[in-house]
C-alpha cells in the first residue's frame, strides 16, 4: 500500500536527530512535527523569522503577529528566537539548518527539483524554496511517486522550470525512499506491501535496485 | 533636538511626496506586520505606475491587494503570489509585471540596498529561470549568480514600538522584512502601535536604530489573519 500522509510524516521524522534545527515545508513536511520521538529535542525553523516553532495555538492564544511560513497562526516553544527575514535566510543559505524537508512536483536523477510553477497553469512563486534547496546539504523531498494517471514524477530530466539544480540527494515518496547518486536513483526502502517491480515501473529515471530493499518501518 | 523628532501628524503627511512611477519597498510577510494604514493612504492618494518590492502582494481586499484593485501597481517584485486571485489574474493577463524573486534573495536585495552594497553573489536560483541572463561565477567549485540590490524612493513598514527618534522594536514574526525594507528606501516611513518618549527604550533592546527612519506615525491596526489555525484543548 502507498503510504498515507501520516506515514510519510512518520518516515520523515525518523530522519530527525536530537539537537537538529529543521525547516519543514508546507503540507506533509509540517505534519512530521507531530512525530518527533519522545525524549528528542528538535527546533523547527520557520523562514519568516522564527526558530523554535511550537504547535498551533489554543483559540485564546491566537496572535496575529505570530505566524509560520504558511501564514498559519502558531506558538513558540521555550528557547525560541525571533529574527528578520535577512537573518533567517542567512542561517538557511549559510548551511546552519541541519535538515530541510519540502515538497516537489518533479525531481530527476541529476538531483534537480521543480516545485514552484507549472507554465500556463499555476504560478504561486518559489517563496523560500529556492534558497532552502540551495543552502541546505541535508534535504528530503516528499512527494507522490507518480501522478494519478500513473506518470512518473521521478524523471531522467525535469520537464518543469527548476527550483534548484543538482541539489537533491534524498526523495521520500508514497512508495519508496530513494537516494540520488551519480545520476541514478538508488532504491533504499519500499513502502510496506509495495513491490520493487511496482516502484521500478513508476520510476522514469534510471533506477538502481540493491539486492536487499527493506520495507519501511512505519 | 527637534531635528531628530521623526513623528508626523497625519498619514497624508507620512506619504507626502510619493509620485506616480516611484518604487516602494514594503515590509510584511503575508498580512503579518504589514503597514496597512500606509497602504490605505497610497490607495487614497491614487498614485499609479508604482513598482513595489514586497514578499507578497497581500490578499484580495487586504494589504497591497487593495492597490491592485485600482491598478495602481505596474510591477511587483515578490517571492510568493498565491492566495490572491486578483494578483494571479492580472499577472496571467500581462497587466501586471511580476519579477518572481526567491524569498531569501529578496530579503538580501533589500538589506544590500540599505547597506551600500550594489550586488551580491548567491547560489540561490542558479540553473533555474531566476538565474537566466545573470552573471555566473564559480567560488570554491560552486556556481553563484549575481543579484542586484533593491532601493526604493520610499519604504513603508510597520513596527511595534518606537521612540520619537524612530528607534524601533518589532514584535514576534511581524518583524520579517520590515527592518531591511526600512533601510532600503530614500524616504523611510514607519507606522507603529505605540510611540514613547526618548530614553524610554533600552538601547540594548532596539531592533533598528532611528537613523534609518525618516517619518514615524502611530496608528491603529486591524491585523487580519490569513490562516487562523488553532488546536483544541
Amino acid at each position: 500500500m502507498a503510504l498515507t500522509r501520516e506515514q510519510l510524516a512518520q518516515r520523515v521524522a525518523q530522519e530527525f536527530q536530537d539537537g537538529y534545527y529543521v525547516n519543514l515545508g508546507i503540507g506533509i513536511p509540517t505534519l512530521a512535527a507531530n512525530y518527533i520521538p519522545d525524549g528528542m529535542q528538535v527546533m523547527l525553523q520557520s523562514e519568516n523569522g522564527l526558530l523554535g516553532m511550537g504547535p498551533f495555538p489554543l483559540e485564546e492564544e491566537v496572535d496575529a503577529d505570530l505566524i509560520n511560513a504558511g501564514k498559519q497562526t502558531v506558538t513558540m516553544v521555550k528557547g525560541a528566537s525571533i529574527f528578520s527575514s535577512a537573518e533567517s535566510f542567512a542561517m538557511i543559505r549559510g548551511g546552519h539548518v541541519d535538515l530541510t524537508v519540502l515538497g516537489a512536483f518533479e525531481v530527476d536523477c541529476q538531483g534537480n527539483i521543480a516545485s514552484y510553477m507549472i507554465p500556463g497553469k499555476l504560478i504561486k512563486g518559489m517563496g523560500g524554496a529556492m534558497d532552502l534547496v540551495a543552502g541546505a546539504d541535508n534535504i528530503i523531498v516528499t512527494m507522490t511517486h507518480a501522478s494519478k494517471h500513473g506518470e512518473s514524477k521521478l524523471l531522467a530530466e525535469c520537464t518543469l522550470p527548476l527550483t534548484g539544480k543538482g541539489c537533491i540527494k534524498r526523495v521520500l515518496t508514497d512508495l519508496a525512499l530513494l537516494d540520488i547518486e551519480d545520476g541514478k536513483f538508488i532504491l533504499r526502502e519500499r513502502a510496506p506491501g509495495v513491490s520493487v517491480e511496482e516502484i521500478a515501473s513508476l520510476t522514469a529515471g534510471e533506477l538502481v535496485i540493491p539486492d536487499n530493499v527493506p520495507e519501511m518501518n512505519v | 533636538m527637534s531635528g531628530f523628532d521623526k513623528v508626523v501628524g497625519s498619514y497624508e503627511e507620512a506619504m507626502a511626496g510619493l509620485e506616480d512611477g516611484m518604487t516602494i519597498v514594503a515590509g510584511g510577510f503575508g498580512l503579518c506586520g504589514i503597514p496597512e494604514n500606509l497602504i490605505k493612504e497610497i490607495k487614497r492618494r491614487g498614485n499609479r505606475d508604482l513598482t513595489v518590492a514586497s514578499n507578497n502582494a497581500g490578499t484580495d481586499g487586504n494589504g497591497l491587494g487593495i492597490l491592485l484593485e485600482d491598478r495602481q501597481i505596474k510591477k511587483m517584485i515578490a517571492s510568493y503570489v498565491g492566495e490572491n486571485a486578483l494578483f494571479e489574474a492580472q499577472m496571467m493577463s500581462g497587466e501586471l509585471e511580476v519579477e518572481l524573486t526567491p524569498q531569501g534573495t529578496l530579503a538580501e536585495k533589500m538589506r544590500a540596498g540599505g547597506a551600500g552594497i550594489p550586488a551580491f553573489y548567491t547560489a540561490t536560483g542558479y540553473g533555474t529561470p531566476v538565474g537566466e541572463g545573470k552573471e555566473v561565477r564559480e567560488f570554491n567549485g560552486r556556481h553563484y549568480i549575481l543579484e542586484e540590490a533593491i532601493q526604493g524612493d520610499f519604504s513603508i513598514a510597520k513596527a511595534w514600538k518606537a521612540d520619537r527618534m524612530g528607534n524601533l522594536m518589532f514584535r514576534m514574526t511581524a518583524r520579517n522584512f520590515n527592518p531591511m525594507a526600512i533601510t532600503a528606501g530614500k524616504i523611510a516611513v514607519v507606522e507603529v502601535e505605540e510611540i514613547v518618549e526618548i530614553g524610554e527604550l533600552d538601547p540594548d533592546e532596539i531592533h533598528l536604530p532611528g537613523i534609518y527612519v525618516n517619518r514615524l506615525i502611530q496608528g491603529t491596526f486591524e491585523k487580519n489573519i490569513e490562516k487562523r489555525t488553532v488546536r483544541s484543548a
